[in-house]
C-alpha cells in the first residue's frame, strides 16, 4: 500500500480528474445527471487519494519531501517530471481538493446560465488538474505547464458563464496572467542557464526544484539576481494579485459565476503566493532580500488600497473582490518579512483567505440567485427573509474580519506582528512603519465588512424583494457545500497548530537556506 | 565516342556509387507521380476516384524507408556530400510527407465537389512535396535551387486552382510574379556566393568564405544578403510578406494550408541548408539580419493580424508572426547554434501540427457557413461543440498556453536565445515576450467568437456533416498537438542534432 502511495499516490490525485474529463467526453451533452455525477465522483476520487497520501504523510518529518516521484520527461532540456509534497505545499493541497468537490456539490442545482453542466463541469475538472499540479511539482517546467494550465478554463468559464461584462473581464483576467507567464518563464530559463553548485561551483543546467533550492542562488551576480526576481515577481505578483497589478481581480471576481469566484478566491490566488514562497524565494534569496522592501511596501498599500476601495463599491460582490486584495496584501506582507515567522502567517493566511473569502462568495452566488442583483443598496433584511444564510453570511464577514477563536485571525494577527521583526539586513524602521499601516488596515477592513453585513442583513427587506416568494433559505446541497467550509474555519481558529505544526518544519527549512 | 559506348558496353558499365536505401523515399514518391499520370491517361471515371487513394498510399510508403533509415542511425552522404541524409533531413522528411498527407485528406472532398481536375491537383501536390523532400537533403546550392523550383512551381498552379474565381486567379498570379522575383533575387544571390565561395557545395563554400577573413566583405555581405532575401519571399518574413495574404485567402483552403505549412517549412529548411551549414561562418553579417527580419516580421505580422476580420487572412498573418519566432533563433547561431537549430526544427513540426489543425477545422466549418469571416463563426459552440473545441485547443496552442505543443516550440526558441546570452537575444526575447501577448488577444477573439458570441441571423445554425477525411485530419492534428505537448520529449529526442558540421 505504501509503496503503492509513494509511487503513484500524487500521480493519481493531480490526473484523477482529467481521467474524469476523458469520460465525460464520451457521454452525449444531454445526459446531464451522469455528468453531475462523473464530475463528482472524480473528484471525490482525487480527494480519497488525497486523504490517503495526508494520513500516511510523516508528519514528523514534514520539512521534507515526500510521496517523491521522478522520471525522465524533456531529457533535451534536462527538464524532469518530479513531485513530491512536503508541509508547505500540504495545506494548500488539500484545500483544493477540499474547495472542488464542494463547487461540484453546489453546482448540483446551480448550473449558471446558459447551462450545458457538461463544458462547464469539464472546465472545473481541468482547473482542479492544474491546481493540485502546480502545488505538487517540483521542476519548474512541469510548474509551469501546471500554472498555465488553469488559464484557459477560467477564461472560458468567465467568458461564458459569467455577468454582463464577461468579455471583457474574461479577456483581461487572461492577458494579463499571459504577460505574467512570459515574464516568468525568461526568469526561469536565466535560473537554469546562471545557476550554479555551491559546492562544486559547476553550473547547474536543471529545473530540479529540489536543487535549485539547495543552490539557493549560488553563482548568479547581484544584478542577474535582482532581475531574475523581478521577473517572478511580475509574474506571480499578477496572480496574487499585488497593487499594482490588481486590476484583473475585481472583473473577474464579478463577471464570474459563484463557483469561478470561488475557485478563483480559494485557489487560484495562491498559486501566487505560493510560487514566492516556494520559488522565488529560496531559489534568489539575494534578489528577495533587494525587493522585499518593495514588496513589504506593495503589500501595505495593497491593504490600505483595498480597504478603501471596499468602502467605495456599490456591489457586494465587487467589495468582497477588493477585500481579496486587502487580505492577499497581510499575505504579501508576511512573506515579505523573510522570516519562518511570517511565513507561516503568510501559509496560514493563505488557507484561511481561501475558506473564507470562498465562503463569502458561495453567499454572494445564492443571494445573487434569489434577489437577482447584488447591488447593497437594494438589498437588506436578509436575517429576516432568509435567517439562516443571514446567520451564515455574518458569520462569514466576523471570520473575514479577523475575530480571535476564528481562521481569519491567525492569518492576519501573526503576519502584522511578524513585521516587528524583519529578517537581518532588512529595515527594521520600515517594516514597523508597514506594521502600523497594516494594523489601521484591519480596523478598515472591520468598517467595510460590518457596514456590507448591516447594510444587507439587518433592517426590513426592501419593498422590491418584500414579497417575493422566491426567495427561500438554504437549500440542502448549499448546507452540503458550505457546512465542510464552516466548521474548518471554527476549528482552524480554535486550534491554529493543526496548520502551523505542518508547515512550520518546511517554511523553517526554507528560510535558514534563503539566509544562509 | 567510341569510349562512351565501350562504357555503356555490358558488363564494362560502372554507375557511380547510389545509395538507393538513402533515395528510397524520393524513388517512391517520383514513382508516384509517374503511376498518377498513368492513371490519368487511362480516362477512367473510376480511375479519378483512385486519385487521393494512390496519392496517400504513395506518401505513406515513403515514409516507411525514412523509418529503416532512421534505425540504420548512419548519416549517409551521397555525391561528393551534396546530398546528406542524416537525422535532421529525415525528421523534416517525415514532417512533409505527413503534411501532404493530411493536406490530401484536406483536399479529398474539396476538390471532388468543387468539380475540379483531380489528376493533375494530386500529380502538382506529390511532385512540390518530391522538392521538399530533396531540399531537406540538398547540401549544394544547385540542389537547393532545382529543389526550391520544383517545390514551387507546382505551388504556383495550386493556388490558382479555382479558375473561376478572380481571386483564385490573383492569389495564383501575385505569388507566381513574387515567387519568380524571389527566385531572380536568390539566383543572383548564389552566383556571388559562387564567386567568393568558388564552389556550388556548402561546406567548401563555408571554407573558402572563411578563408577569406576580412577581405571582400562588401561582396560577401551582398552575397550572404541576396540568398536570405530570397527564402525570405519564401518564408513570407516581413517586408518580403505582402503575397501572403492574398494568396492564402484567394487559393482553395487546402491548398492555403499546404502553402502556409509545408511550402513554408520548406523554406525555412532552405535557410537552415544556406545559413546553418554554409553562412555560419560569419555570423557578425548573419544575426543581424536575422534581428532585423525576426523582430520586424513577428511585431508587423501580430500588429496586422489584429485587425482583421477573415479567418483564413488572419491566420497568414498569424502565420507570418509565427515565421518570426522561428527566425529568431537564427540570431544566436554563433553562441548556442546547436540549441537554434534545434529550436527552429521542433518549432516548424509543432507549427505544422497546429496550423494544419486550424485550417482543417476552417475548411469543416466554412461548409456549413459557407464563409470564412469571422462574424460567421459566432456562437459555433452551440451548434458545432467538437470543431469549436478542435479549434480552441489549435488556437491555444499558436498562442503558447501548456499543455498543447505551442508552448515548447515557443519555449525552445527563448531557451535558445537566453543560452546565447548576448545583446541581441536578450532584446529579441523580450520583443518575442511582449508578441506572444499581442498575438493572444487576436487568438483568443477567435476563440471569443466561436463561444460567446450568439449565432449570426443569417446562418442556419445547422450543421452540415463534416467528411470523414477532415474529420480525421482534425483528431491527427489534435492528437499531435497534445502529445507534443505533453510529452515534447519524443520530439525532442529526434530534434537532438549533433553539433553542426561546418568548416569551424
Amino acid at each position: 500500500m505504501m509503496s503503492f502511495l509513494n509511487d503513484w499516490g500524487l500521480i493519481l490525485t493531480t490526473f484523477l480528474p482529467l481521467a474524469g474529463v476523458m469520460v465525460m467526453f464520451l457521454i452525449p451533452k444531454e445526459s446531464e445527471s451522469t455528468h453531475r455525477m462523473v464530475a463528482l465522483v472524480t473528484s471525490l476520487a482525487a480527494a480519497v487519494m488525497g486523504v490517503l497520501i495526508m494520513v500516511n504523510f510523516d508528519y514528523g518529518r514534514a520539512g521534507r519531501l515526500q510521496f517523491v516521484v521522478d522520471r525522465s520527461w524533456i531529457s533535451l532540456i534536462n527538464s524532469r517530471f518530479i513531485m513530491g509534497i512536503d508541509g508547505l505545499s500540504l495545506p494548500l493541497f488539500a484545500l483544493t481538493l477540499l474547495i472542488v468537490p464542494l463547487v461540484l456539490i453546489y453546482s448540483w442545482n446551480h448550473i449558471p446560465s446558459p447551462g450545458n453542466p457538461k463544458a462547464f463541469l469539464i472546465l472545473i475538472l481541468i482547473l482542479e488538474t492544474g491546481m493540485i499540479g502546480s502545488f505538487v511539482a517540483e521542476d519548474l517546467i512541469l510548474f509551469f505547464v501546471f500554472f498555465e494550465v488553469v488559464l484557459l478554463p477560467m477564461y472560458f468559464m468567465i467568458g461564458v458563464w459569467g455577468g454582463p461584462d464577461r468579455q471583457y473581464a474574461s479577456i483581461k483576467f487572461f492577458l494579463y496572467t499571459l504577460f505574467g507567464s512570459a515574464l516568468m518563464i525568461v526568469s526561469f530559463l536565466s535560473l537554469y542557464f546562471m545557476a550554479k553548485d555551491p559546492a562544486t561551483g559547476e553550473l547547474l543546467r536543471t529545473f530540479d526544484m529540489r536543487a535549485l533550492t539547495e543552490s539557493g542562488g549560488a553563482g548568479l551576480a547581484r544584478t542577474a539576481a535582482i532581475l531574475i526576481f523581478g521577473g517572478m515577481f511580475i509574474g506571480f505578483g499578477i496572480k496574487v494579485p499585488m497593487f499594482p497589478f490588481h486590476t484583473w481581480l475585481p472583473d473577474a471576481h464579478t463577471q464570474a459565476p459563484t463557483q469561478g469566484s470561488v475557485i478563483l478566491a480559494a485557489v487560484l490566488l495562491k498559486l501566487g503566493t505560493y510560487g514566492f514562497v516556494r520559488i522565488a524565494i529560496p531559489m534568489v534569496p539575494v534578489g528577495a532580500r533587494v525587493w522585499a522592501p518593495v514588496i513589504g511596501v506593495l503589500a501595505v498599500i495593497g491593504i490600505i488600497y483595498g480597504a478603501l476601495g471596499c468602502l467605495a463599491q456599490t456591489d457586494m460582490k465587487r467589495l468582497i473582490a477588493f477585500s481579496s486584495v486587502a487580505h492577499m496584501g497581510f499575505v504579501m506582507l508576511g512573506i515579505a518579512t523573510l522570516t519562518d515567522f511570517g511565513i507561516n502567517a503568510a501559509v496560514f493566511g493563505m488557507v484561511a483567505h481561501g475558506l473564507i473569502t470562498g465562503m463569502l462568495f458561495f453567499v454572494a452566488g445564492s443571494m445573487k440567485e434569489r434577489f437577482h442583483t447584488l447591488e447593497i443598496k437594494r438589498l437588506g433584511g436578509l436575517l429576516v427573509q432568509a435567517p439562516k444564510m443571514g446567520w451564515i453570511l455574518g458569520f462569514a464577514t466576523m471570520a473575514s474580519l479577523g475575530l480571535p477563536g476564528l481562521a481569519g485571525f491567525w492569518g492576519e494577527f501573526p503576519a502584522i506582528l511578524s513585521a516587528y521583526n524583519p529578517a537581518p539586513g532588512l529595515s527594521v524602521p520600515l517594516f514597523r512603519t508597514l506594521m502600523i499601516i497594516a494594523a489601521v488596515g484591519t480596523v478598515l477592513a472591520a468598517g467595510y465588512l460590518l457596514w456590507l453585513y448591516q447594510r444587507t442583513a439587518f433592517g426590513t427587506p426592501k419593498e422590491e424583494f418584500a414579497n417575493d416568494s422566491s426567495i427561500h433559505d438554504v437549500e440542502t446541497t448549499e448546507w452540503i457545500a458550505w457546512l465542510p467550509i464552516l466548521v474548518l474555519i471554527v476549528v482552524l481558529g480554535v486550534v491554529p497548530s493543526l496548520i502551523f505544526d505542518v508547515t512550520n518544519p518546511a517554511v523553517s527549512l526554507l528560510v535558514a537556506g534563503a539566509q544562509g | 565516342m567510341y569510349g562512351l559506348i565501350q562504357q555503356l558496353a555490358p558488363g564494362r558499365f560502372s554507375s557511380p556509387a547510389v545509395d538507393f536505401h538513402a533515395l528510397a523515399p524520393e524513388i517512391i514518391l517520383l514513382a508516384t507521380v509517374v503511376g498518377l499520370v498513368l492513371l490519368d491517361s487511362i480516362k477512367l471515371e473510376r480511375a479519378r476516384a483512385l486519385m487521393p487513394a494512390v496519392v496517400n498510399i504513395g506518401l505513406l510508403t515513403a515514409l516507411v524507408p525514412l523509418v529503416t533509415l532512421a534505425s540504420s542511425g548512419e548519416q549517409r552522404s551521397l555525391f561528393e556530400g551534396s546530398y546528406v541524409v542524416d537525422s535532421m533531413s529525415l525528421l523534416l522528411k517525415a514532417l512533409f510527407l505527413v503534411s501532404a498527407y493530411v493536406v490530401v485528406l484536406l483536399s479529398t472532398n474539396y476538390v471532388a465537389e468543387g468539380d475540379y481536375w483531380e489528376s493533375e491537383y494530386y500529380t502538382l501536390l506529390a511532385s512540390s512535396v518530391l522538392g521538399m523532400l530533396v531540399m531537406a537533403s540538398s547540401r549544394d546550392l544547385v540542389g537547393i535551387f532545382v529543389a526550391l523550383e520544383l517545390l514551387s512551381i507546382p505551388a504556383y498552379m495550386l493556388a490558382a486552382w479555382r479558375k473561376g474565381d478572380s481571386k483564385s486567379n490573383e492569389a495564383g498570379l501575385k505569388y507566381y510574379l513574387m515567387g519568380v522575383f524571389a527566385s531572380a533575387v536568390l539566383l543572383y544571390g548564389m552566383s556571388l556566393v559562387y564567386g567568393v565561395g568558388r564552389s556550388t557545395r556548402l561546406s567548401e563554400i563555408a571554407g573558402n568564405i572563411d578563408k577569406l577573413g576580412n577581405k571582400g566583405v562588401p561582396v560577401v555581405t551582398l552575397a550572404i544578403l541576396f540568398t536570405i532575401v530570397g527564402f525570405a519571399f519564401k518564408v513570407s518574413a516581413v517586408p518580403f510578406h505582402t503575397w501572403a495574404p492574398d494568396t492564402y485567402e484567394g487559393a482553395p483552403t487546402p491548398v492555403t494550408a499546404f502553402l502556409a505549412v509545408a511550402s513554408k517549412a520548406a523554406g525555412f529548411v532552405a535557410l537552415i541548408q544556406v545559413v546553418f551549414y554554409c553562412f555560419a561562418v560569419r555570423p557578425d553579417i548573419i544575426q543581424p539580419v536575422f534581428f532585423v527580419l525576426s523582430a520586424a516580421t513577428m511585431t508587423v505580422g501580430n500588429l496586422i493580424a489584429l485587425r482583421q476580420t477573415n479567418l483564413v487572412r488572419m491566420l497568414a498573418y498569424s502565420g507570418i508572426a509565427q515565421a518570426g519566432f522561428i527566425l529568431a533563433p537564427f540570431v544566436v547561431i554563433e553562441d548556442a547554434g546547436t540549441s537554434a537549430l534545434s529550436a527552429i526544427v521542433i518549432y516548424l513540426v509543432i507549427y505544422a501540427a497546429m496550423t494544419l489543425g486550424a485550417f482543417a477545422v476552417v475548411i469543416a466549418v466554412s461548409r456549413t457557413t459557407k464563409s470564412a469571416e469571422l462574424s460567421s463563426f459566432g456562437g459555433l459552440f452551440n451548434y458545432m461543440p467538437g470543431m469549436t473545441v478542435a479549434m480552441t485547443v489549435f488556437l491555444a496552442s499558436l498562442v503558447g498556453i501548456p499543455p498543447l505543443g505551442g508552448w515548447f516550440a515557443k519555449f525552445g526558441v527563448f531557451s535558445a536565445l537566453l543560452e546565447a546570452n548576448t545583446p541581441l537575444a536578450l532584446t529579441l526575447a523580450i520583443v518575442m515576450a511582449v508578441n506572444t501577448v499581442i498575438a493572444a488577444f487576436y487568438y483568443l477573439r477567435v476563440a471569443k467568437t466561436m463561444w460567446f458570441d450568439p449565432v449570426p441571423e443569417s446562418s442556419s445554425s445547422i450543421a452540415l456533416p463534416v467528411p470523414t477525411s477532415v474529420n480525421a485530419a482534425i483528431g491527427l492534428a489534435v492528437v499531435a498537438t497534445f502529445v507534443f505537448g505533453v510529452l515534447p520529449g519524443l520530439l525532442s529526442n529526434l530534434a537532438d542534432f549533433a553539433p553542426i558540421a561546418i568548416g569551424r
